[in-house]
């Protein structure tokens, strides 16, 4: 047990490292140091920036030494929470993303509830029920939601709440809410506007773990233990639930790993279609205007953000799943 | 199995009793005629357009799709279109261009178009269908126009034609990659095997729309249409391997303690022998429903990078570029037929997973 905790935190830990050089190259990468960048964009905006300021900032960042020097100032820096300043918005990094990051931990968390909350109930229905015509009705939505990417879908039930409602269905509060200072109402009015982006989010994975689910659950019933239960006159309900239903969550939960990687990744999207105030609209815009340290520490942010939950989840495998506790003593 | 003999099948190789075996999942069936069909349809792209999909107009701007008539007022079969006219918008006092029914223009096939090269070698003129005598800003329109005027039948025969073929060249990178490593992780074992396995579960852990984006964002700006298309690709296919890379080790390793290839070994047969001409053809058949499922995939990932502007950029013209059109609602009010894109993306997509649930099924052809 001790043994797994272990494994999954160094996979964990070199995960963020991976994804800390790859935010950093994301840095780099746009021709030029980023200091030329910053003085070029400071200039253009009219305020002067001295040759000494600008020498003082290629020492603080360690220009024109080699790449692994200036990594590791980078991360020196990251590490006491100095993430430099948006060249856009003339603020420093933390601040421009403010509440932005635990929206979209608030809407990926959603997204994943929505899917657990949809797949495990439709994935056993359609597997007890093979063959009928819900699993028949669930098996087409299913593959509807693997096929269609989420962004066409928030676009397309955009258009049509549009057309039949005349009404918008963005964002994650009311106008009037949107700028308010946090409160109940405000947290009230998050819940409203949350259900649809999660679940709009969530149908793509649900879909995926529907299929998962019935599988594993088909295979389970055809085994001779549940013939047994049955003979010994256990109810259905509890025949199905108590045990194959507990053996095939196992592999359900171990997809968990990977399904919030792809929520994440899906909120940045979705986030800009339906004009969500996450980190999804903030990270094109960085990236379409060259401003690399939001960027990068967007990145940086989101991989760290997804590891962490996927770090939760492999905790949550192990609790569900006593093989695995077991299999390390 | 009825209407093969059981001599024939006793005696058929893998890829017969695969193919036989695939022949009964009707989905799938349709699903690779279908998917046959777009390809060729993509092959013909420029040959099917019938305007210039790069050609701007502002009077053709957000022409409504428009169908072609076939019949003409006396009754014989003379295919045309109507031509446009210009009318003044009372209020605003601005010239509006809209269709006008009194004008008919005649559709002409195999007339001669805009130049283009025919499967990027021949130079030709000849398109499938032209307009006869057509004033200017006249056009068959098929799925209306957009904001600059450019028409959209047009320039979604050409996205297809794009769309399809990165995902085509993206899994050939992923598969190299993926048969390359998995393989190495599979015959190697030990530590290789293991750098490479947590390599991988360390790419899966990663949220990969930002990275793609962030990747994507950095490519130089003066690159070249073709150029950003391959490094897109690349950057795709970099975080895509590793699906195909678990297939290929899971079946080296199954495939590891089956008879016969211990019955090969003993015969003396070299290990490149044994690989390539016994394991290999009998997880042939996987790695080719791996890699129906995994173009999909590659499709959407391109479409989303282009959507956001950061994957393939105009003048390129792919299913992303052309949804981009449609991103916001204010647009879509005006032009809803900019959202018939979305179409073809849904129904390739559905029909590469429907192929990939056959090809995996009919993979085990003794299962």
């Amino acid at each position: 047990m001790i043994a797994f905790i272990t494994r999954r935190l160094l996979l964990g830990v070199m995960t963020v490292w991976l994804i800390s050089i790859l935010s950093f190259v994301i840095i780099q990468l746009p021709p030029g140091d980023f200091v030329d960048a910053y003085i070029a964009q400071l200039s253009s905006s009219g305020s002067q920036v001295s040759a000494a300021e600008a020498e003082n900032l290629r020492k603080l960042y360690g220009l024109g030494e080699p790449f692994y020097v200036q990594y590791g100032k980078w991360l020196a820096r990251i590490v006491t929470g100095d993430f430099g300043e948006s060249m856009e918005w003339r603020r420093p990094v933390t601040e421009v993303i403010g509440d932005r990051l635990w929206l979209t931990l608030l809407l990926s968390l959603s997204a994943l509830l929505v899917t657990w909350g949809l797949a495990l109930p439709i994935g056993i229905f359609s597997a007890v029920r093979q063959y009928s015509f819900a699993d028949y009705a669930f098996t087409l939505v299913g593959f509807i939601g693997i096929a269609v990417p989420n962004f066409l879908l928030a676009l397309v039930i955009m258009y049509f709440s549009f057309v039949w409602f005349g009404a918008s269905v963005g964002g994650l509060f009311s106008a009037e809410m949107a700028l308010a200072p946090w409160g109940w109402d405000k947290v009230w009015d998050l819940m409203k506007h949350l259900p649809l982006p999660a679940v709009i989010l969530a149908l793509g994975g649900t879909a995926q773990l529907i299929r998962i689910m019935r599988a594993n659950l088909l295979d389970e019933l055809r085994r001779p233990y549940v013939v047994t239960a049955r003979a010994k006159g256990l109810s259905e309900f509890r025949t199905i639930v108590k045990y194959p239903v507990r053996a095939a969550l196992n592999p359900f939960a171990s997809n968990i790993a990977y399904l919030f990687p792809y929520l994440v990744s899906g909120s940045i999207i979705v986030s800009i279609v339906l004009g969500l105030p996450t980190v999804g609209p903030l990270l094109v815009k960085a990236l379409v205007a060259q401003d690399m340290f939001l960027a990068g520490t967007i990145v940086l942010l989101l991989g760290v953000m997804t590891v962490v939950g996927t770090f939760i989840s492999d905790l949550v495998l192990m609790w569900v799943d006593p093989r695995i506790r077991h299999q390390m003593d | 199995m009825a209407q093969i003999d059981s001599e024939k099948y006793a005696v058929a190789t893998q890829l017969q009793l695969t193919w036989w075996r695939f022949r009964r999942h009707r989905l799938a069936m349709v699903s690779m005629v279908l998917l046959f069909a777009c390809y060729l349809l993509a092959a013909f792209a420029d040959f099917l357009a019938t305007t210039d999909p790069h050609a701007t107009d502002a009077r053709t701007s957000y022409i409504a799709p428009q169908g072609i008539h076939l019949f003409d007022d006396d009754g014989s079969l003379r295919p045309h279109v109507y031509g446009i006219k210009g009318v003044r918008d009372m209020k605003t006092f601005k010239l509006i261009y809209t269709i006008d029914p009194s004008r008919k223009v005649y559709i002409e096939f195999f007339g001669q178009g805009y130049e283009y090269d025919l499967f990027g070698l021949i130079p030709t003129r000849v398109h499938l269908m032209t307009l006869k005598d057509a004033e200017r800003g006249d056009g068959i329109y098929l799925l209306g126009t957009d904001l600059l005027g450019r028409d959209l039948w047009s320039r979604l025969m050409v996205a297809t034609r794009v769309s399809l073929t990165i995902g085509l060249v993206g899994v050939t990178i992923s598969l190299f990659l993926g048969v390359l490593l998995g393989g190495i992780s599979a015959v190697y074992g030990g530590i290789v095997d293991t750098v490479i396995q947590r390599t991988i579960e360390v790419i899966r852990s990663m949220p990969t729309i930002p990275l793609w984006l962030g990747l994507a964002a950095a490519l130089p700006n003066d690159w070249s249409v073709l150029q950003i298309y391959f490094a897109i690709t690349i950057i795709i296919s970099l975080l895509a391997w590793t699906d195909l890379a678990r297939v290929v080790r899971g079946k080296f390793l199954a495939l590891k303690e089956e008879d016969f290839v211990m019955a090969a070994e003993l015969a003396g047969a070299s290990q490149g022998r044994i690989i390539f001409r016994h394991m290999l053809p009998s997880f042939a058949s996987h790695i080719i429903a791996a890699v129906s499922l995994a173009l999909p995939a590659m499709i959407i990932s391109e479409t989303s990078l282009s959507f956001l502007g950061l994957g393939l950029r105009p003048p390129a013209i792919s299913w992303g570029i052309l949804l981009q059109d449609a991103q916001n609602i204010q647009t879509l009010a005006l032009a809803p037929w900019l959202l018939i894109s979305a179409i073809p993306v849904v129904v390739v997509i559905l029909a590469f997973n429907f192929l990939g649930d056959g090809l995996r099924d009919a993979a085990d052809p003794y299962g």
